[in-house]
């Protein structure tokens, strides 16, 4: 079974980000950029059923700057076998490249590698759209199985437990598939020194997206990005009587 | 204009968040429409012509839509969506699943998770786990939409009496079929709408020590939530989950017991009217948004907490 893993080059989770004073979106100077979290369960599952006997090759896509190959070796770090970057100066966060030309391009990808599985994250830390995967899965007309927290592979049956918000949910599909990760899936590994080593020396393709003619222009417009409503801290209270106290009669909550 | 209304719903009644998102296509003004698909789901389709404002519900009842399949809803939306201005889902799990798939095929960039309706075209959202709130504006000529429930009132669910119409052009899509479900079962008040909510993370230590959380919870009427941590140790379910990957929660009162206040679980609850951190680190980033802080050993206040109330 061949595996193919979209991954996102984000803000770290890890930093509070600041909007630009102009309004015009996030300021990402020197911040620091990791692999999506939620991408990074979904290269750890993927190695995992290589390391199981269920998976044969690992391919990693992204679509980003240039700087996003640092991404794809961290990736390859943990055990993908080979990466793809489609290199855009377009932004990946707001206003530039959405989930929609995401999935678009991912389609073209997924035609060309022809995988047997998808698995990707289910949500960017950055945009929080919470969309690709599904918009993948259906252009390509493909089963989903999203916010996964347990995976098993039978052949080409795939076992796939939901965390939905009443509890859990499983499901059975039919590869090919996509996946979308959810927090509980796994705990990806930390890459060791030589796996480090080792990424430096794998295949990195750099692709253009006339490559795949996808047209990037975005559908939503950024008319402005703007602080969230401060929330002041309050007050320590000594115990709790004066705890009660407060919420009886000067918040009016109890 | 007319606004579609995708209905969450267990086949007899509507979930809460079903009243949110009809709220928020009231905002974007015109007619409202609701679409209620599952199977023998009668008494959800009643239920959603009976809500205020909604002129006509379609009722799509068909035995491979028990489960409400993203495979098999998805292409009734996309086959009724041409006739709609918008198409609006709740940001829920469910929403989430099922309307990006018709997104794609409408050829249209869903906007996710709305907090206000700035115009028919223009909505407000949050980016960045809540740092950020981004103005969109969207030049598509259908426009889906997820939407916050948190930050919309809930419609009437009496008063109105719209018409009840069929649908009956659903056909299973064979992709997917459904195993299994393991539900939490509880007497409480759902989180999302729960007036008052406590929550416990790492601090709480254990899966027994969070019987405490519970009482207290059970003295104020609340609902019981959690941390990341809380949930990855095993303390409670996955759907107990408060935060930027988890539910949104804005209750009158959020008590924060043991929980540091990380930026992605600040995300799920915010919005909160009135914040009680009780934590024994005075430093703990939650005090900065707290109104009420006890810095404090959570096993010797919280009893306390629940016994004087
Ligand atoms: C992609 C991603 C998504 C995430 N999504 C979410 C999310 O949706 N929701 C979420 O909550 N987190 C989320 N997180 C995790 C988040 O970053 C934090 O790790 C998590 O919120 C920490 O949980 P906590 O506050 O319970 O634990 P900790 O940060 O370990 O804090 C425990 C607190 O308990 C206090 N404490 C300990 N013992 C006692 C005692 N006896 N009495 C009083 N206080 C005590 C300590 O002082 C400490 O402040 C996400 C992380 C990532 C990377
Ligand atoms: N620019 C991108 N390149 C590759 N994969 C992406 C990109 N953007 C999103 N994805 C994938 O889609 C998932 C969901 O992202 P989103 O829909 O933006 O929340 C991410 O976790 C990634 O797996």
């Amino acid at each position: 079974m061949k595996i193919l893993v979209p991954i996102k080059r984000v803000v770290d989770y890890n930093v509070k980000v600041r909007v630009k004073s102009d309004g015009s979106g996030i300021d990402l100077a020197n911040v620091k950029m990791s692999v999506n979290p939620f991408d990074e369960i979904a290269v750890e599952e993927a190695v995992r059923l290589k390391e199981a006997g269920k998976a044969s090759e690992i391919v990693v896509v992204t679509i980003g700057p240039e700087k996003a190959q640092e991404q794809i070796r961290t990736a390859m770090a943990i055990g993908a076998d080979r990466g793809i970057l489609v290199k855009t100066d377009t932004p990946i966060d707001l206003g530039g490249v959405e989930p929609l030309a995401v999935a678009k391009t991912l389609k073209a990808i997924v035609e060309q590698e022809s995988p047997d599985l998808v698995i990707m994250g289910k949500q960017s830390i950055d945009d929080d759209s919470n969309q690709t995967g599904q918009m993948l899965s259906a252009l390509l007309g493909w089963a989903q199985g999203t916010f996964t927290s347990k995976l098993e592979v039978d052949g080409d049956t795939l076992k796939v437990t939901r965390e939905i918000d009443g509890g859990l949910e499983t499901v059975s599909l039919k590869a090919p598939a996509i996946v979308t990760t959810d927090l509980r899936l796994n705990v990806p590994r930390f890459a060791k020194l030589p796996d480090i080593m080792k990424a430096k020396k794998k295949e990195l393709e750099i692709k253009e997206p006339s490559d795949y003619g996808v047209d990037f222009t975005p559908r939503l417009s950024i008319v402005e990005v703007s602080d969230p409503p401060v929330r002041s801290g309050g007050i320590k209270v000594p115990d709790v009587d004066t705890l009660i106290d407060k919420l009886k009669n000067e918040a009016k909550v109890i | 204009m007319s606004i579609l209304v995708i209905a969450e719903h267990d086949n007899s009644s509507l979930k809460a968040a079903t009243l949110n998102t009809v709220t928020a296509a009231a905002k974007i003004g015109g007619d409202i429409h609701i679409l209620v698909a599952g199977t023998s789901c009668d008494a959800a389709a009643s239920a959603a012509a009976a809500v205020n404002g909604v002129s006509k519900v379609i009722k799509a009842d068909a035995a491979h839509l028990e489960h409400q399949l993203a495979e098999d809803v998805a292409p009734i939306i996309i086959d009724l969506a041409k006739g709609y201005s918008h198409v609006l889902a709740p940001a829920t799990t469910f929403g989430k699943n099922v309307l990006p798939r018709a997104a794609a095929v409408l050829d249209t960039q869903q906007i996710s998770d709305i907090i206000s309706v700035e115009s028919a075209d223009t909505f407000k959202r949050p980016v960045y786990a809540g740092n950020a709130i981004a103005t969109v504006k969207s030049s598509d000529d259908i426009k889906l939409i997820t939407v916050r429930g948190t930050t919309f009132d809930a419609a009437d669910a009496t008063g109105g009496s719209a018409s009840i119409e069929d649908y009956t052009g659903a056909s299973a899509s064979g992709l997917s079929t459904f195993v299994s479900a393991e539900l939490s079962k509880s007497e409480r008040p759902e989180l999302t709408a729960a007036k008052v909510v406590v929550s416990g993370g790492r601090g709480v230590g254990s899966a027994e020590n969070f019987a405490i959380i519970e009482k207290l919870a059970d003295k104020l009427g609340g609902a019981v939530g959690a941390s990341r941590a809380a949930v990855d140790a095993g303390y409670v379910p996955n759907d107990y989950q408060v935060g930027q990957t988890g539910k949104v929660v804005a209750p009158d009162l959020y008590i924060a017991v043991g929980i540091s206040g990380a930026i992605q679980h600040l995300a799920g609850m915010k919005d909160s009217k009135v914040i009680v951190a009780i934590n024994k680190d005075e430093d703990a980033p939650i005090f900065n948004i707290a109104d009420y802080g006890l810095v404090a050993d959570l096993f010797d206040v919280v009893p306390e907490l629940e016994g004087k109330l």
